[in-house]
């Protein structure tokens, strides 16, 4: 009688391209398939994440944002991954994914208009800060808070898409992917979509951000078994532990699992990509109440994807310290100056209050409309109509 | 050796009952004037197409509409637990044959996964009609419902994206031995977070035409509870062809000047036939029987011309009158037609508790309960 004990398995190894020093970690393998212009562009994205995200944060904390969410530690996860989906792709995410949008083809005043909720938002004012909608610039489907609902929403869609390809075998397949952190896995929606898309094959992968946090709960609070990656095995799903911070091993992995996926008419495939969370949970959270800032700055030194790609960058002559400070500069000008753009925009007409929940108003939103409407002109001072397009015409 | 004289005779039976019911009697499904027993009648429902019809139960129908469905697009998929032998209640018998693997398909055991996969198939244009085993069993599958599916289009605001065409089917409602777990009827849960179409059927041709809708018409998610009492019980002609009926549109089963009765589902028969004993007894009156047929957005505007007409009002609904649909009902009655009422809205429902295995005859709105409070409200 053996009982198969997890503790007899060795841990799933991590795979990894680039050392801490920007040079291949085997000597021996090939450069990582990748231009300069490529990895010149990723290096940008992910500097235009970090300072975006430094900006963000300080601007909440003046008042003149609800709330962010930063992703630092977490660059090289979002856009190496990103960089190798497919531009037809379809994603859910979590809502640290700033570098997939990045990625994806968001500008800055993609970012602010949602960030301020103006009425250039395609969300309408309607969603938190960082929970983006930006499907048809992106694909990628519009953020929500709940954690893990998005897993089997990437399932449905890689369903879609492999009766698309079954119709249509001669355009390009495409994949859905979602992304989701260490705590979000252990949620139910993650073990109902695994099974779901084992079971009916659909090209769809489960890209993991094990960042070692779920707000204050740490990894060691949130499952006893080999993280995230070990699960696969028991869904008959194939699965990769990946160095998240180092971006090339991000991307190649990714680029992989996409290959994998379509093999076949379709499977599914988990990659866990290993990072730290550097930033607080979001601006309302103090992680130094449950862990040392020792501990951070280990992982912020050590394993720091920007510092990291930046190395490689300058080994093969491609960057260097000039270039960094003027397009630091040059980031953070654009940032701040469409931050104050976006501010001076209106938000959006007030209709947004009652449409969408319904494809057409139902007569008794209608209903409601007018008697909202009736009370904000008995009642003119006290609503703040003239903020927002349209003031109360555009009810 | 004699036995002791008993005080009272042997029981014979397991049970036995002195009632004598002269209303509490079964429902004759073959006389009801609630279905269609030839296809004359089709006349008196509005959107019911005259061309041929056949026989059919109400799990037919469901089989016909789902079947008429895959085979008019190549969009609609249908998968859930134990889909592809014929469903535990037959409604999706055949249809993997004639359609494959690809489009039928059986799910693994996960709510939460069956409707979490069909929002996100949904969104990128198929048409999934899934189903849940029990409507008892969808709660695993709420968080998907309420937080992700209701508020899809609502939060995509200007992309368009949007889960028309997901449709999620449960049988619903007492069958007589359901007992807590095979017999609820959780409608209004999904009636207070807007985003879902919520409707249910009272008949085989009702079912047909308001899931080809559902399925093939609507731009918003609908949540179809068919009533599986009646998968079995409810025989009638049934049009053969392809038809919709509208969504959130109530229907006037039979007209009537003194009192409006407003249902749905399984109940409508019960309330036809206090209606049916309430006429006879109480001379010159007549009763007006409406079909809510979508529970929300529901058709406020027929109910309340209605009630505003005959000044008197009845909801009657299986499950609990606490927070029930009767509940929004009554207040919206009170809100729009005060000064036209008669008599306070009455709610004849499901009392306030878990429908235990034999007590569910006391638990359910019956026949006797309807013709109460018929007789209360007229006498008011």
């Amino acid at each position: 009688m053996n009982f198969l004990t997890s503790s007899d398995l060795a841990p799933i190894p991590t795979y990894r391209v680039m050392n801490s020093e920007g040079y291949l970690n085997d000597p021996n393998r090939q450069p990582p398939d990748v231009s300069n212009d490529q990895a010149l562009t990723w290096y940008k994205n992910m500097l235009t994440v970090n300072i975006l995200d430094t900006i963000m944060f300080e601007v909440q904390r003046q008042g003149r944002l609800s709330f962010y969410m930063v992703s630092a530690g977490e660059e090289a996860v979002t856009v190496g991954s990103a960089a190798a989906l497919g531009p037809n792709d379809v994603i859910t995410c979590q809502y640290r994914e700033t570098g997939v949008f990045q990625q994806r083809g968001f500008t800055l005043k993609d970012f602010m208009s949602p960030l301020v909720a103006n009425r250039n938002d395609p969300g309408k004012g309607r969603n938190m800060p960082v929970h983006y909608s930006g499907k048809q610039k992106t694909g990628v489907h519009a953020v929500a808070s709940t954690l893990g609902t998005q897993i089997p929403h990437a399932v449905g869609a890689a369903y879609a898409f492999k009766m698309e390809a079954k119709e249509n075998p001669t355009e390009s397949p495409r994949v859905a992917a979602c992304y989701f952190g260490d705590g979000a896995a252990s949620e139910g929606d993650f073990h109902g979509a695994l099974n779901m898309a084992a079971t009916q094959d659909c090209p769809v992968i489960f890209i993991c951000r094990n960042n070692g946090f779920a707000i204050s709960t740490p990894t060691s609070e949130q499952y006893r078994g080999d993280g995230i990656a070990s699960r696969g095995i028991g869904y008959g799903v194939d699965a990769l532990r990946v160095d998240g911070t180092d971006i090339f091993a991000v991307y190649e992995a990714t680029k992989e699992a996409r290959r994998r996926a379509l093999q076949d008419g379709g499977r599914p495939i988990l990659i866990e990509f290993m990072s730290y969370r550097v930033s607080h949970h979001s601006t309302s959270d103090d992680s130094f109440a449950y862990r040392s800032k020792g501990e951070i700055e280990s992982w912020k030194t050590g394993y720091n994807p920007l510092s990291r790609l930046r190395r490689w960058l300058e080994n093969n002559g491609l960057w260097n310290e000039t270039m960094e400070k003027e397009t630091r500069s040059a980031i953070r000008k654009a940032v701040l100056a469409e931050l104050t753009a976006a501010e001076s925009e209106q938000k959006p007409a007030l209709r947004a209050v009652f449409d969408d929940v319904y494809a057409e108003l139902s007569e008794e939103q209608l209903a409601q409309k007018e008697e909202l409407r009736r009370i904000m002109m008995k009642f003119p001072d006290e609503y703040d109509v003239e903020s927002h397009e349209g003031g109360i015409a555009g009810l | 050796m004699s036995f002791p004289k008993l005080s009272r005779p042997l029981l014979r039976h397991a049970y036995s009952t002195s009632a004598k019911p002269r209303l509490n009697v079964p429902i004759d499904f073959n006389t009801t004037p609630l279905l269609h027993h030839n296809h004359k009648s089709f006349a008196n429902t509005p959107g019911l197409p005259t061309g041929p019809s056949k026989r059919m139960t109400l799990y037919q129908a469901v089989n016909s509409a789902l079947q008429t469905a895959l085979a008019s697009s190549n969009q609609v998929l249908c998968f859930g637990e134990d889909i592809a032998f014929g469903g535990v209640f037959r409604c999706t018998m055949g249809l993997q044959a004639e359609f494959g693997p690809d489009r039928v398909f059986n799910a693994p055991l996960t709510e939460q996964g069956i409707v979490g996969t069909a929002i996100g198939a949904a969104a990128e244009g198929m048409k999934p009609v899934v189903e849940i085993q029990f409507a008892d069993y969808v709660f695993p599958a709420f968080d998907q419902i309420v937080n992700e599916a209701s508020k899809f289009r609502y939060r995509e605001g200007s992309t368009g994206g949007n889960l028309g065409g997901l449709v999620v089917r449960m049988p619903n409602g007492g069958v007589g031995h359901g007992a807590l777990y095979h017999t609820q009827s959780p409608e209004s849960l999904f009636c207070h977070i807007p985003g879902f179409r919520v409707v249910v059927p009272r008949s085989p041709s009702q079912a047909k035409g308001l899931l080809l809708s559902a399925i093939l018409k609507s731009e918003d998610p609908v949540i179809f509870m068919e009533p599986k009492i009646l998968y079995r019980a409810a025989v009638e002609q049934v049009p053969e062809e392809s038809y919709v009926l509208p969504l959130s549109k109530a229907e006037v089963i039979k007209p009537g000047n003194d009192l409006t009765i407003i249902s749905y589902g399984r109940p409508l028969y019960t309330c036809s036939a206090a209606i049916e004993a309430a006429e006879r007894d109480f001379k010159g009156i007549s009763i007006e029987l409406i079909d809510l047929r979508t529970i929300y957005p529901w058709d406020r505007r027929t109910i309340i011309e209605s009630v505003s007409r005959t000044g008197r009002a009845i909801v009657v609904h299986e499950s609990m009158v606490n927070f029930g649909v009767g509940a929004e009902i009554a207040a919206t009655l009170q809100d729009s037609a005060f000064l036209h009422l008669k008599a306070p809205v009455k709610r004849i429902a499901g009392w306030t508790t878990h429908t235990g295995l034999v007590y569910e005859k006391f638990i359910m709105p019956d026949v006797a309960r309807v013709y109460d409070a018929i007789e209360q409200s007229l006498e008011y």
